[in-house]
């Protein structure tokens, strides 16, 4: 092969692998209009199923009367828990150790909930059919609030009730009460209480961090298709962990996983709302099996955003103690967690409330304690990990809160309270109080780099004298500094103590290359607008030297990829990220064989070098790996097998633990309520940096979510269990118009478990975002007496605060 | 079900007639009817964007518009825009610079883009994004959307002049 | 989000449109750019057996300046509102209003008549027509009439239209002095949390006209003439504007909903107005 004279710089540059912004491979297709998402699906004789759901919060259903519906032309068929119950499935397993109605059996517990499924010949003629169908219902005592759920008569659950009137056990052990779930402990309480107790200063607070929700732009849907003639169901869904879908099916229909194969085609953002699994999946199937022709079912808005898995509605109270000179000395943190009618949280098996117990957070604090509390309400079942490992978001904003009301309590600044708390970067791997080993992190270089770029005492200084200027009636705007430094658990996880449903949460690359130097690798994973088929060929391009362009990422059809858990959670990067690595090595392991045995000389005296082998000693002489994957297929070597492949099963050691440093300036309108932010400035540390332009793309997204978060997006409910914000009239999704633009920095603290010291990063900005934009809000007030104001923070709330603080007069 | 009605749309150039309720929704039309899958549904309330296509010269929103209203009108969609031999600028820069992550605001996204370029060839980043306010995006935080539109009109700026 | 099933009419003029009013009554309704109409079918909150599509009636979609009044037809779309240059001169404030409301591509289907004749609370036109003492022309069965807006709007979906007439055609007296429209809203595409319309005269150094009209703050436009005449014959100073202010928050009754409860509302409809009257005096 003619080999041009090209320098090793250009070399490393044609491959386009780890730390260059390669372009998208996906965005061909999306460009063009050409993507394949669930609703573009069209099968031969397809029908489309969609639900009658219960406009009550709680209810017992008297009657269900289809036989009007049925007569709609184009109606099939309409099913009922009667029909599922002989099938074992008007029930399925959540995958938080509940169970949840598929379609309403005896009772509705939230106002959407699945009544019955109808089955047409299109979605006009189901939606036609939904109307005619009758429904008698009983209305009952509403719950919605979790505290009032405690101690209420009203069981919401007849399931949580054992046969003698006392509460059975639930999945994570006894419970205190029918309408409680389960209690979480991590950490000691005994130590942690005596230090609060006998602390010099004490901060407590009680934070809700709000009930929102992950609306991806595409709702959730499937379309299921039984061959009859094969035995064999073919599941397409908006499935971010597509094998786990196909176990789940497998258990609970009876059809063995060989006869099963689920596709994840391409999916308009997950953002935690695709990983478990919904009525509208399992209705399908049994639709498809029923009618032998394919079915699909795709959610609208409303019922997107009213029955699916909510995020967060987690009630905190803490306790934080430290020295007078701030030395952080103990935390308490109690949550009462709002599960809804059922507890479906997509949590490691082991942890009910997910990561909650990261809570210390980014600060060497020696003792603490944390309980959960999981609770049902009359409101819709959950909660997934929206853009976060799980419950992180939650964790990160208990503590970015309770550092800013320590800070407050000692009158100090927040800034340099936190500084004198970080772990420091010769603790890593460092111990937390609450059981998890961080993997390494430079906290006091970011944080200085972070208020550097910012001009922090600047913007304090001018924060100073805009107060002055409000004093003496020259201003009505406010300004804002909000902080957050956050440190993030991401890439579930270790399989000795995180399985979802049991399946070990490790996850997997298979690499095939081919005889004229290209390659197909095929992932656990699933992308869902993450780039996955470009950042993760730029990965193996480094490992085994064939260029980027040349390789082909595959994922989600359960059929070919290997077994993995998905992609949520941060995990693609630190899991799977890892088996690809893994498995290019052994790739170059092979390789080298090869190279040697072309060059005549021994395996250990040819060394890789970019995209090739050369050797030692002697770099005129090499076998570039364009050329060693020919000879994987051309040449008989004695003792090494034809072809070049290998697979990787990754088992991480540990979490990942990326961490960043946000600031937010704003500018508060105090008559409106209207917050205007000035600048957003985020540095990231996410190890390794795969693709420079795909992370500030992650940021970008991250923070606008965030943003959404803190400033509005709420899932809110009335006395009565109705939803409030149902539609995007009033679920706040922001425009163009009403988000900034955001400055990104970096620093790069390598994991050093990891193979290629890569952390993950797609949902650090949204975990670490939440906090900052509330406490920009937040410090705008703090002068004027504000300790903590609940989210979200929206034009009437901010206005209540100033109201309430005496700003109005 | 209600009585269908016959109807002729031209859609990216080609003419299409068929018989459908009054009621179809053409955001339906497009996509079940005539295998035109790039303009999505994102929501029930008209809020999103994702199904913007350009109807005679205008950008609507084809989820709010029953097929009996498009009757007779010349629609196009982001197939009709540029494809694998003909990128349009835009379709170019959005890859360029990353204005796309998941891609299902993307074909509302770019037919919106192309028409606000019609409406004003040079447009400043405050007009860019007040005039993509009617396309919501959940993954790019909009930042790289702004860059894509900007470079987009630039480049086809500078082809103008150079063909001036 | 499937509507229920319709007959649908596209008469070629406005005595077709009148015809199938009449055959129907109450089951039939007109349609202009439906970004009002159809997300309600579409949530089946509007039944409508009898779509009537105005989109082919002619006559309906011109703007006329004269030289003391300006008509617009009922199906100009907020689009065309914008763009139009010599409107913009000869009424700023339906430009400044139009770019306030939804998005551009609901703008590009939207016209003045549905945002008028609906007696949606949260429109935007209903209250700038009434700061601008606009009549509308509406058509029956009977012959033409016109009402004026500040008449026109008795509850909210309740109007001095009868079902069987049509809305076509909105006459504004040529504005006078200074304008403002002033929205508040959670994001764009919002309705009002509070807006306010206002239109100013000076002579010399003092008011001697205003005109104030308020938007989604009761469950109809608020024209409040004492806010207006609380301004007239003074400099539009602190305590003059105050004193508007206080006239307005007795006209309006605003109820809570998710922008917020009442003291909000009113605390922000003060503030809004406020800024309205401000930046219109400083237009004069």
């Amino acid at each position: 092969m003619k080999d041009e004279v090209t320098s090793r710089e250009e070399r490393i540059e044609n491959l386009k692998g780890m730390g260059c912004s390669r372009k998208r491979v996906e965005d061909a297709r999306f460009t063009q209009g050409k993507g394949n998402y669930v609703d573009d699906i069209k099968l031969d004789g397809m029908l489309f199923g969609d639900f009658v759901r219960s406009p009550y919060a709680h209810a017992k259903i008297v009657n269900i009367d289809t036989s009007a519906a049925l007569e709609v032309p184009g109606v099939l068929a309409v099913l009922t828990a009667k029909d599922l119950e002989p099938l074992g499935l008007h029930w399925m397993p959540t995958l938080a150790g509940d169970k949840q109605m598929v379609l309403a059996d005896g009772k509705v517990l939230f106002q959407g909930q699945e009544v019955a499924f109808v089955v047409a010949v299109d979605r006009y003629a189901a939606a036609d059919g939904i109307e005619a169908v009758e429904v008698e219902y009983e209305e009952l005592e509403v719950l919605v609030d979790p505290f009032k759920a405690m101690q209420s008569d009203v069981v919401l659950r007849p399931d949580t009730v054992a046969e003698d009137g006392s509460p059975a056990d639930g999945a994570h052990g006894p419970r205190k009460h029918h309408n409680h779930i389960f209690t979480w402990e991590a950490g000691d309480k005994g130590p942690t209480f005596e230090t609060i107790d006998n602390a010099e200063v004490v901060a407590e607070e009680t934070m809700y961090y709000h009930r929102t929700h992950p609306c991806p732009l595409e709702t959730c849907g499937c379309v299921a298709s039984m061959d009859k003639v094969n035995g064999k169901l073919t599941l397409w869904g908006t499935f971010q962990a597509p094998h786990a879908i196909r176990t789940v099916v497998s258990l609970i229909s009876g059809i063995e996983e060989h006869n099963i194969r689920v596709i994840s085609p391409d999916i308009g953002g997950g953002f935690g709302n695709k990983v478990g699994a919904y009525p509208g999946y399992v209705c399908s199937v049994v639709a498809s099996i029923v009618t032998g022709k394919p079915v699909k079912w795709i959610e609208d808005r409303m019922d997107n955003l009213m029955t699916t898995a909510f995020a967060r509605d987690y009630h905190m109270t803490g306790r934080i103690s430290a020295t007078k000179e701030g030395k952080i000395t103990g935390l308490h943190c109690h949550v009462t967690a709002d599960h809804g009618g059922f507890d479906a949280c997509a949590d490691p098996t082991k942890f009910p409330a997910g990561f909650m117990n990261i809570c210390t957070g980014s600060y060497d604090i020696p003792t603490a304690f944390l309980e959960v509390d999981g609770v049902y309400t009359n409101k819709a079942p959950g909660g997934v990990s929206y853009r976060c490992s799980f419950r992180v978001t939650e964790a990160v904003y208990f503590i970015e809160r309770m550092i800013e009301v320590l800070a407050i309590e000692l009158n100090m600044d927040a800034a340099e309270l936190r500084r004198i708390n970080f772990i420091k970067k010769e603790q890593f791997p460092y111990k937390a109080a609450l059981g998890w080993e961080y993997d390494s992190g430079d906290y006091h270089t970011a944080w200085d780099k972070a208020l550097k770029a910012v001009d922090y005492d600047g913007l304090r200084a001018e924060q100073a004298q805009r107060v002055e200027d409000f004093k003496a009636g020259k201003t009505r705007s406010l300004m804002g500094i909000g902080l957050s430094f956050f440190t993030e658990i991401v890439g579930a996880g270790p399989v000795k103590n995180c399985d979802i449903l049991g399946l070990g949460m490790f996850d997997s690359c298979e690499i095939r290359i081919h005889p004229t130097g290209s390659a197909i690798a095929r992932l656990g994973t699933i992308s869902q607008g993450q780039g996955h088929a470009t950042t993760f060929a730029q990965i193996l391009a480094s490992e085994i030297g064939l260029p980027a362009d040349s390789i082909t990422i595959e994922e989600g059809d359960t059929d070919t990829a290997p077994y993995g858990l998905g992609t949520y959670g941060s995990r693609s990067t630190p899991v799977a990220g890892a088996a690809t690595a893994m498995a290019g090595r052994k790739i170059r392991a092979k390789a080298q064989m090869i190279a040697a045995y072309l060059l005549e000389v021994h395996d250990d005296d040819v060394e890789f070098d970019v995209d090739r082998f050369v050797v030692k000693g002697a770099p005129e002489k090499f076998k570039t790996m364009k050329e060693i994957a020919f000879a994987a297929y051309n040449q008989a070597i004695p003792g090494i097998e034809p072809g070049l492949e290998a697979v990787s099963y990754y088992d991480p050691p540990n979490m990942t633990y990326p961490f960043g440093a946000y600031v937010c300036v704003m500018d508060i309108d105090v008559d409106t309520g209207v917050p205007e932010i000035r600048r957003f400035y985020a540095l990231d540390d996410c190890g390794t940096r795969i693709n420079p332009m795909i992370i500030e793309g992650q940021i970008h997204g991250g923070l606008t979510e965030a943003l959404a978060v803190a400033l509005g997006q709420e899932i809110a409910y009335d006395d009565m269990g109705n939803v409030k914000t149902g539609t995007l009239m009033d679920f706040f999704l922001p425009t163009a118009w009403e988000v900034p633009n955001y400055e990104t920095d970096y620093t790069v603290t390598p994991s050093p478990h990891h193979p290629i010291g890569a952390k993950g990063v797609g949902e650090s900005p949204h975990v670490g975002g939440v906090p900052c934009f509330s406490n920009a809000i937040q410090d705008a007030f703090r002068p004027f007496g504000n300790r903590h104001t609940n989210m979200p923070h929206d034009h009437w709330r901010i206005w209540k605060t100033a109201n309430e603080l005496g700003l109005h007069d | 079900m209600g009585k269908k009605q016959h109807y002729k749309i031209t859609v990216n150039g080609k003419e299409e007639e068929f018989l459908a309720e009054p009621r179809e929704l053409l955001i339906y039309t497009l996509r079940e009817r005539l295998n035109i899958t790039g303009p999505h549904i994102g929501c029930d309330t008209s809020h999103c964007g994702a199904c913007t296509v350009t109807i005679d010269g205008k950008s609507v929103k084809s989820c709010t518009m029953f097929v009996a209203q498009a009757d007779g009108k010349d629609i196009t969609t982001i197939e009709g825009i540029g494809g694998p031999d003909n990128l349009h600028p835009l379709q170019t820069a959005f890859k360029e610079h990353h204005g796309l992550q998941c891609g299902y605001c993307t074909p509302g996204m770019i037919t919106r883009a192309k028409k606000l370029l019609e409406e004003n060839p040079n447009p400043t980043e405050e007009e860019i994004r007040f005039g993509m306010a009617g396309n919501i995006c959940r993954c790019t935080g909009y930042q790289n959307i702004v860059k894509s539109i900007r470079a987009a009109a630039a480049e086809m700026n500078a082809a103008k002049e150079a063909a001036e | 989000m499937i509507p229920a099933a319709f007959e649908y009419h596209r008469p070629k003029d406005m005595a077709g449109v009148l015809s199938i009013l009449q055959e129907h009554g109450d089951d039939a309704r007109v349609m202009a750019g439906g970004h009002s109409l159809i997300p309600m079918m579409k949530l089946r909150m509007a039944e409508v057996p009898h779509l009537i599509d105005l989109q082919d009636v002619g006559g309906m979609s011109d703007i006329e300046i004269g030289s003391d009044s300006i008509r617009i037809g009922a199906m100009v779309t907020q689009h065309d509102i914008i763009d139009n240059d010599a409107l913009a001169q000869a009424a700023p404030i339906l430009r400044e209003a139009a770019l306030q409301i939804a998005d551009p591509q609901v703008r590009y289907m939207g016209t003045v008549g549905g945002n008028v004749a609906n007696g949606d609370p949260g429109n935007d036109m209903p209250g700038l027509m009434q700061c601008l003492n606009a009549t509308f022309t509406v058509v029956g069965s009977d012959g033409e009439r016109e009402i004026p807006a500040r008449e026109f709007y008795e509850a909210a979906y309740m109007t001095a239209r009868e079902d069987d007439e049509v809305l076509t055609a909105v006459t504004i007296p040529m504005p006078q002095g200074g304008h403002a429209y002033e929205k508040q809203k959670r994001k764009i595409g919002d309705y009002a949390t509070a807006a306010a319309a206002v239109q100013i005269v000076k002579d010399g150094a003092t008011c001697v006209s205003a005109s104030i009209a308020m938007t989604n703050l009761s469950d109809t436009p608020v024209y409040s003439e004492a806010a207006g005449s609380a301004l007239v014959g003074t400099s539009v100073d602190d305590a003059a504007i105050k004193a508007a202010m206080a006239a307005m928050l007795d006209d309006i009754d605003p109820t809570e909903d998710n922008r917020g409860p009442v003291a909000f509302k009113k605390h922000v409809a003060g503030v809004i107005l406020r800024r309205a009257i401000e930046r219109a005096w400083s237009r004069t």
